[in-house]
C-alpha cells in the first residue's frame, strides 16, 4: 500500500473531511468574530462612545438590540468595539511572546549545555511569580499603557512558550536526522530553521491557540481590576466591570461581554483540541 | 503436567479474515483466509516478512486486534470453546489463563518500578487461581527449568539489574505460570544479541516440550524458526503461501517465495572467500590510530581501547560485535561526531581534526555516515528532493536547479522510482526509505561510507536487495566501506577484510577468510557458532558448543 504524495489542496480535503459539527461551528464562531472586530465601525450600529437613552440597563428594544449600558450607550455597538480591541492586544501579544518564547527555547536547546542550564533556571524563576501578581506590580508601577500592557503579558507568556518550544527542540534535537545534519558539518541555524523547525510547527500551532485564549483571559482580567485597557477606550473585561451594577437591576447587561470571553476561550480551546488529535492522528503507522 | 491424552487439536483456526478499515470506511484485508491447526505439545511458526499479518493472525488467536483492525470472518476455536464468540470478561480470562503471549521486548513489557517476581506472580494471584505462596513456588521451577541464574533470589530484583537476554526468559515465565494450553512467541529473540539468541531459543523449545503447551512462533527468520517449529506457514500479504512440516520446507520448498526467504535467511556461506590479495596503497584512505575514547565529561567510561584499523580504497571492512562492543562509537568517532581521548583519524596519512566543527568540508564530504533507523534517520517533513539535494549544494556548491536533477539521477541509481523525489519519508516503505538513507550518502561523492547496521531492521529478502545495491554501487565508483554489524553472515559474505570487536577492544582483524577460519579467536568462534544452520537438529550441539566457549572465554 503505497500512499499519495502529500499535497497541501490534499491536506485541506482530508481535514475537512475530520471536521465535527462542534468543531466546524466552534470555527465558523472564530472566523466571524475575527472578521466583525477586524470591520467593527461597518458592523457597529451607533458609536461605541454615543449616548442614545437617559434609561441606564434600559431592556432590549428593536433600536437597541442589546439594551443600553449604565450611561446609556449601546450595548451592541461597545461589545463590537470591545471584542475589537481584545483581539488586536491578544494577537500582538502572542505573537510577541512567541518569536520570543520560541526564538530563545531553540537557541537553549540547540547550544545545550551551560547556556541551555542557565537560560532554563532564569526562566524557571520568572515562572516562580504568579502571573497575576507580577503583572499587577509591573503596571502598577510604569502605569497603563497599550505599550505596557502588551509588553507585560507578553513577557509573562514568554516564559510559557519557551519551556514548550525548548522541551519541543530538546526532543527532535536528538533525533538521527539532525544528528545526519551534524556529521554534514550544517551549522546550528541551519538545523534549527530546515531540521527542527518543520518538525515542531504542529505542537506550536496549538500552542498558539492556547496561549492566545490565555492572553484574551488575561487582559480581560487585568481590565476588570482596572489596570488594563483604560476608558474612554474599552474592551470585554472593562465592560464587565463598568456593567456589573446591572445584575441589581435584574439585567444581563454585564453577562455579554462575559459571555463573549467565554465563547472565544472555548471555540478557540476546542479547535486547538482538534488540531492536536489531528497531528498524532497522522503520524506514520505501520500496518 | 497436564494430561496428554487428549486428541485432536488444541487449536483449530478456520479462514480467519482481518481487515483495516480506514477514517473514510474503506475497508483493506491484511489477514486473508487462513487456516491451521495445532496439536498440543506442537510448535508453528508463522512466518513471513513485515506486513505480511503474521503477528496479526497471532493476536487474532486470542480474539484480539490492534486498534483499527477487524476480525471479519472465520473461527477460532480453542480445545472446544470459540474464542471469537465470547464476551469482554471472558476473553481476559481466556488471555491470562489458556493463551498467554510473549511479546518482541521484554524490556518494554516489564514494569521497572515493580520486582521480577511481582509482575510474574500478578495475574494467577489476582484472579485467585494460585496464592501468593504457591506462584511464588511455581515461578521458582519455572526460572531454573529456564535456566536463568540463581533461580531462588533472581524474582527479588528489578527489570534492570538483569540482561535483556533472562529478562525475554523471564517474560517466558510469565506466560508460562498460569500453565496455558496455548503460548504465543512473537519474535522474542529478534531483540537479542545473536549469541544470547541461542540460549533463550533453547530454553524456549525445552519449556514447551517439557509442558505439552502448544505454540505459536512468530518470526521473519526461516533458520531459527527451524530450530524450533514442527510445522511451518509461510504468509506473504496476509495469505499462505505455503505449509509444511519443518523438514519439508527447509528441504524442498515448493513455492517461489519461500525459496526467496531461504536464500535470503541469515546462513553463513559454505565457503568463505578468499580476499583478493590488493595491492595496498600506503597511506590507507583511512586509519585509525591507538584510538582510545569514552563517554561521560571526562570520557572516564571507556568505551574504546586501542584501536587501530585501516580502511584501503575500494574495499569493505566489517566491524563486527554485539550490543556494546563499541562498534557504533568507532563508527561515530571517525565521522567526528565524538571526540577520541588519545589517538587519531588519519585520511591519506593526513591527521583529521577531532570534532564535526573543526573539519573542513572536504574532509567531511569524503566519509559519509548512513545510519541505522532510516525512519529515524531522514527528517519526515522533508521532501526527498530536499533531503538529497542538500548535500550536493553544501559540498559541491550545486544551484537547487542542478541539484533537483542530480536527485533524479541518483534515486534511478539507487532503484526508486524518479518521482518520490516529491515525496516525504513515511509515504516509503522500510527498504525504500533505506535506498533514500543511502541514496544521502551518495550524494556527497564520498570514498568513504560508514554503514552503521543498515539491514538490521530490514525484513531478511529486503536486506539482501540493499546488500546487493551496496555491491554494485562499489563495483561502479570504487567506494569503501566500514559495514557495522552484529551479524556475522552478513559480513561474512560482503567484506574483505573484518575486525571483531568486543569490550571497546579489537579482538581479531585481518583478511575474512583467516579470521573466520579456524583456528580462530573463542569469541569469533562463539559468534560463527551462534549463526543458525538450516537443519533441525542444530540448535542441541550449539548450545553445548556455546557453554564451552563461554567458559572459555571468562577465563580469560
Amino acid at each position: 500500500m503505497s500512499p499519495e504524495t502529500r499535497t497541501w489542496q490534499g491536506e485541506l480535503k482530508d481535514a475537512m473531511s475530520d471536521l465535527t459539527p462542534g468543531v466546524t461551528f466552534c470555527i465558523l464562531f472564530l472566523i466571524a468574530v475575527f472578521i466583525i472586530g477586524a470591520f467593527a465601525p461597518w458592523f457597529a450600529p451607533f458609536d461605541e462612545g454615543e449616548i442614545l437613552t437617559n434609561e441606564s440597563f434600559a431592556p432590549p428594544s428593536a433600536m437597541l438590540w442589546l439594551g443600553s449600558d449604565y450611561l446609556g450607550r449601546d450595548v451592541l455597538s461597545r461589545l463590537i468595539y470591545g471584542v475589537r480591541v481584545t483581539l488586536f492586544l491578544a494577537l500582538i501579544i502572542t505573537f510577541l511572546s512567541f518569536f520570543a518564547g520560541v526564538g530563545l527555547g531553540f537557541l537553549a536547546a540547540a547550544f545545550g549545555g551551560k547556556i541551555d542550564s542557565w537560560m532554563s533556571r532564569g526562566n524557571d524563576a520568572m515562572l516562580s511569580f504568579p502571573a497575576l501578581m507580577l503583572a499587577l506590580i509591573v503596571i502598577n508601577s510604569l502605569g497603563s499603557s497599550f505599550v505596557v500592557l502588551v509588553f507585560t503579558i507578553a513577557f509573562i507568556d514568554m516564559t510559557r512558550v519557551y519551556r514548550v518550544a525548548r522541551a519541543l527542540a530538546v526532543n527532535i534535537m536528538v533525533m538521527d536526522y539532525v544528528e545526519a545534519a551534524v556529521v554534514r558539518g550544517e551549522g546550528k541555524g541551519w538545523i534549527v530553521w530546515h531540521e527542527v523547525l518543520p518538525n515542531a510547527l504542529t505542537p506550536l500551532a496549538a500552542e498558539f491557540g492556547i496561549r492566545f485564549t490565555y492572553a484574551i483571559l488575561f487582559i480581560s482580567a487585568l481590565s476588570f481590576l482596572g489596570l488594563g485597557v483604560q476608558p474612554p477606550q474599552s474592551d470585554l473585561g472593562v465592560m464587565v466591570k463598568e456593567n456589573m451594577q446591572a445584575i441589581l437591576y435584574g439585567e444581563y447587561t454585564t453577562l455579554y461581554p462575559a459571555f463573549g470571553i467565554a465563547l472565544i476561550a472555548i471555540s478557540m480551546n476546542v479547535f486547538v483540541d482538534w488540531l492536536l488529535q489531528r497531528s498524532s492522528a497522522k503520524l506514520p503507522d505501520e500496518i | 503436567m497436564r494430561d496428554t491424552s487428549q486428541n485432536g487439536p488444541l487449536l483449530k483456526v478456520r479462514n480467519l479474515d482481518v481487515s483495516v478499515r480506514d477514517k473514510k470506511g474503506h475497508e483493506y484485508k491484511i489477514v486473508d483466509d487462513i487456516s491451521f491447526d495445532v496439536q498440543p505439545g506442537e510448535v508453528i511458526a508463522l512466518i513471513g516478512e513485515s506486513g505480511s499479518g503474521k503477528t496479526t493472525i497471532s493476536l487474532g488467536c486470542m480474539g484480539y486486534t490492534r486498534p483499527g483492525c477487524y476480525i471479519t470472518g472465520g473461527t477460532v476455536n480453542l480445545d472446544g470453546t470459540q474464542v471469537l464468540d465470547q464476551s469482554l470478561p471472558k476473553l481476559q480470562e481466556l488471555r491470562g489463563k489458556e493463551i498467554t503471549y510473549v511479546a518482541q521486548s521484554a524490556a518494554a513489557s516489564f514494569n521497572s518500578a515493580m520486582t521480577i517476581d511481582a509482575q510474574v506472580i500478578e495475574i494467577p494471584v489476582i484472579t485467585g487461581a494460585m496464592s501468593r505462596e504457591a506462584a511464588l513456588a511455581k515461578a521458582e521451577k519455572l526460572y531454573s527449568d529456564l535456566e536463568l541464574p540463581d533461580p531462588g533470589s533472581i524474582g527479588k530484583r528489578y527489570p534492570h539489574q538483569v540482561s535483556g537476554g533472562q529478562l525475554q526468559r523471564l517474560m517466558a515465565a510469565m506466560a508460562m505460570i498460569s500453565d496455558p494450553r496455548l503460548l504465543i512467541l512473537d519474535e522474542p529473540t529478534t531483540a537479542l544479541d545473536v549469541t544470547t539468541q541461542i540460549e533463550v531459543l533453547a530454553s524456549f523449545k525445552k519449556l514447551i516440550k517439557d509442558n505439552n503447551t502448544a505454540a505459536i512462533y512468530v518470526t521473519h527468520d526461516l533458520s531459527l524458526v527451524a530450530q524450533v517449529a514442527d510445522h511451518i506457514l509461510v504468509l506473504k500479504n496476509g495469505q499462505m503461501v505455503e505449509y509444511g512440516t519443518t523438514e519439508q520446507i527447509i528441504s524442498d520448498p515448493q513455492h517461489e517465495y519461500t525459496q526467496a526467504l531461504m536464500a535470503a535467511a541469515h546462513l553463513m556461506p559454505d565457503e568463505i572467500h578468499a580476499a583478493p590479495p590488493v595491492i595496498q596503497p600506503e597511506p590507507p584512505l583511512l586509519q585509525v590510530k591507538g584510538v582510545t575514547a569514552g563517554y561521560g565529561t571526562q570520557q572516564e567510561i571507556i568505551a574504546l581501547r586501542d584501536i587501530d584499523l585501516a580502511i584501503h580504497a575500494g574495499e569493505t571492512v566489517g566491524v563486527i560485535g554485539e550490543s556494546g562492543s563499541g562498534k557504533t562509537t568507532l563508527g561515530r568517532l571517525i565521522s567526528g561526531l565524538m571526540v577520541p581521548k588519545s589517538g587519531g583519524v588519519f585520511l591519506d596519512g593526513n591527521a583529521l581534526a577531532p570534532g564535526v566543527q573543526q573539519r573542513s568540508r572536504a574532509e567531511l564530504q569524503q566519509i559519509q555516515f548512513a545510519f541505522q533507523m532510516a525512519d529515524v534517520a531522514l527528517n519526515p517533513r522533508q521532501r526527498l528532493n530536499k533531503i538529497l539535494s542538500r548535500p550536493m549544494m553544501f559540498y559541491q556548491g550545486f544551484k537547487q536547479a542542478e541539484a533537483t536533477k542530480e536527485v533524479a539521477r541518483l534515486l534511478e541509481r539507487v532503484g526508486l522510482p524518479t518521482e518520490f523525489a516529491w515525496r516525504f519519508p513515511p509515504e516509503l516503505s522500510g527498504g525504500q526509505r533505506q535506498r533514500v538513507n543511502l541514496a544521502r550518502a551518495l550524494a556527497a561523492k564520498p570514498r568513504l561510507i560508514i554503514c552503521d547496521e543498515i539491514t538490521s531492521a530490514l525484513d531478511t529478502i529486503v536486506a539482501q536487495q540493499i546488500l546487493d545495491l551496496l555491491e554494485d554501487l562499489q563495483d561502479e565508483l570504487g567506494l569503501s566501506y566500514m559495514f557495522i554489524t552484529h551479524d556475522i553472515a552478513t559480513v561474512s559474505k560482503i567484506s574483505e577484510r573484518i575486525a571483531v570487536m568486543r569490550h571497546g577492544r579489537i579482538l581479531a582483524q585481518g583478511p575474512v577468510d583467516q579470521v573466520l577460519s579456524p583456528p580462530c579467536h573463542e569469541y569469533t568462534q562463539l559468534l560463527l557458532n551462534s549463526v543458525p544452520e538450516m537443519r533441525t537438529d542444530w540448535l542441541d550441539e550449539a548450545v553445548i558448543e556455546r557453554r564451552k566457549l563461554v567458559a572459555a572465554l571468562d577465563g580469560i
